[in-house]
């Protein structure tokens, strides 16, 4: 009995001690990023070369899933607006939510896919092939090298990448509800520009710098530290992939409840 | 190098492409530089506002002129309503506020009736005449109630 109740407790304790020290180390990993940012040498070019490769590659899926979510939101909104016989409002519900909530989380998701799964997987890599040991051994930080431009191309990247999801999401509505379901055009604007205030859009912009951050921490963090194996790369991704994806979402929960 | 260039061009049409879409939403929907900077504000006490909200619109004549910057409970317990109104619009200092009702389940807004006095309100001042939200169940029990329906 004494032994069960020991062997439980003390599992639960190391799974505590231990996240909680990876926690740690992800929080320190990036701060030190960070401060590398100040620091010389200037890393300008990889920071340019990291929003390409994020930012621009994403640019596509994002574009592409702004549209189909304003379209679904467009039809989907207009038949439950329906039954209320206040299909005018179709404009304020789409552009609201968007805004506020399916904009920021839906194009970090698309991020988390397209940009961190391959940041942790390279990074991995550079570990495994010890890339980040030489560059160690050439005097070289690889936390201002390799992580720093990657955390900030993914805060720099994600408000862009919002807003330029909202504005797709925005005009595909348009085209549904009024084009296609014939919602009056002058209704759908007007409902829109009166009910989102600039509050509604800040707190989107927050949303995409936060979760941006918590990205780029997260993936790099997880490649970091990955085990210097095939199988540990492999890990590594999924694991980055599924905590990045179940964090922006407690993020955005905390962050909303914060903001209402 | 001749690589690098290309990135960095592109880069910047992307960054340039994202601004333009927070400006032209901030512009467009957050209506910066909009109603908030250049208009004045009046005050107005309301026995009952039928749950109004801040940003409803205020209306003259059915033109939107205005929104409910501000919605507390004085010393009172009545309503306190705090009143955008655009720049150039001139409300008489007896013009009457109504809270009144878009549609039948619509939102609540603040309809302004023009009075006959020549000076007009500025920045700061309150409106006076004020009357409640119409409340249904009110006109009812009033309508049953009133002694004129007693016989």
């Amino acid at each position: 009995m004494r032994r069960l109740l020991t062997h439980i407790f003390g599992a639960i304790g190391r799974s505590t001690l231990s996240s909680l020290q990876r926690t740690g180390d992800a929080t320190m990993l990036s701060l030190r990023a960070l401060c590398c940012f100040f620091m010389p040498p200037w890393q300008g070019s990889h920071i340019v070369r990291q929003l390409y490769a994020l930012g621009v590659g994403s640019l596509i899926i994002i574009a592409i899933t702004g549209a189909f979510t304003g379209m679904v939101l467009a039809l989907q909104g207009y038949y439950m607006l329906a039954k209320f016989g206040s299909e005018s409002l179709l404009g304020s519900a789409i552009a609201l939510s968007i805004i506020r909530e399916l904009g920021p989380v839906l194009a970090a998701f698309m991020l988390i896919g397209r940009a961190g799964s391959s940041i942790t997987a390279e990074i991995g890599i550079m570990r495994v092939t010890e890339q980040l040991d030489a560059l160690q051994m050439m005097a070289v930080n690889p936390v201002g090298r390799i992580i720093m431009p990657r955390i900030l191309a993914t805060v720099i990247a994600l408000p862009l990448l919002v807003a330029i999801f909202d504005v797709v999401g925005l005009a595909a509505g348009y085209v549904i509800g009024v084009d296609l379901l014939g919602v009056n055009a002058g209704a759908f604007i007007g409902e829109m520009v009166t009910k989102v205030a600039m509050e509604d859009l800040n707190i989107g912009w927050i949303k995409a710098a936060g979760f941006g951050l918590l990205i780029g921490a997260i993936c790099t963090w997880y490649g970091y530290r990955a085990e210097a194996t095939t199988e540990g790369v492999a890990r590594a991704t999924t694991q980055a992939v599924v905590l990045s994806c179940v964090s922006v979402l407690v993020l955005d929960y905390i962050l909303t409840s914060f903001f209402l | 190098m001749q690589g690098y260039r290309k990135i960095e061009i592109i880069v910047g049409i992307f960054v340039f492409v994202g601004i333009v879409a927070i400006a032209g939403l901030a512009i467009k929907l957050g209506q910066i530089g909009g109603l908030s900077s250049s208009g004045y504000e009046l005050t107005a006490v309301f026995e009952d506002v039928g749950g109004i909200r801040v940003g409803g619109d205020v209306m003259m004549a059915g033109v939107s002129i205005g929104r409910v910057a501000d919605v507390s409970l004085d010393d009172d317990s009545e309503a306190h309503l705090l009143l955008e109104i655009n720049e150039g619009i001139k409300i008489s200092t007896d013009a009457i506020a109504t809270v009144r009702t878009k549609g039948i389940i619509g939102e609540r807004y603040i309809r302004i009736t023009q009075g006959a006095d020549e000076e007009s309100l500025n920045d700061g001042d309150e409106i006076e005449e004020t009357e409640s939200a119409i409340n249904i169940e009110d006109l009812v029990s009033k309508y049953i109630f009133s002694p004129d329906n007693k016989e």
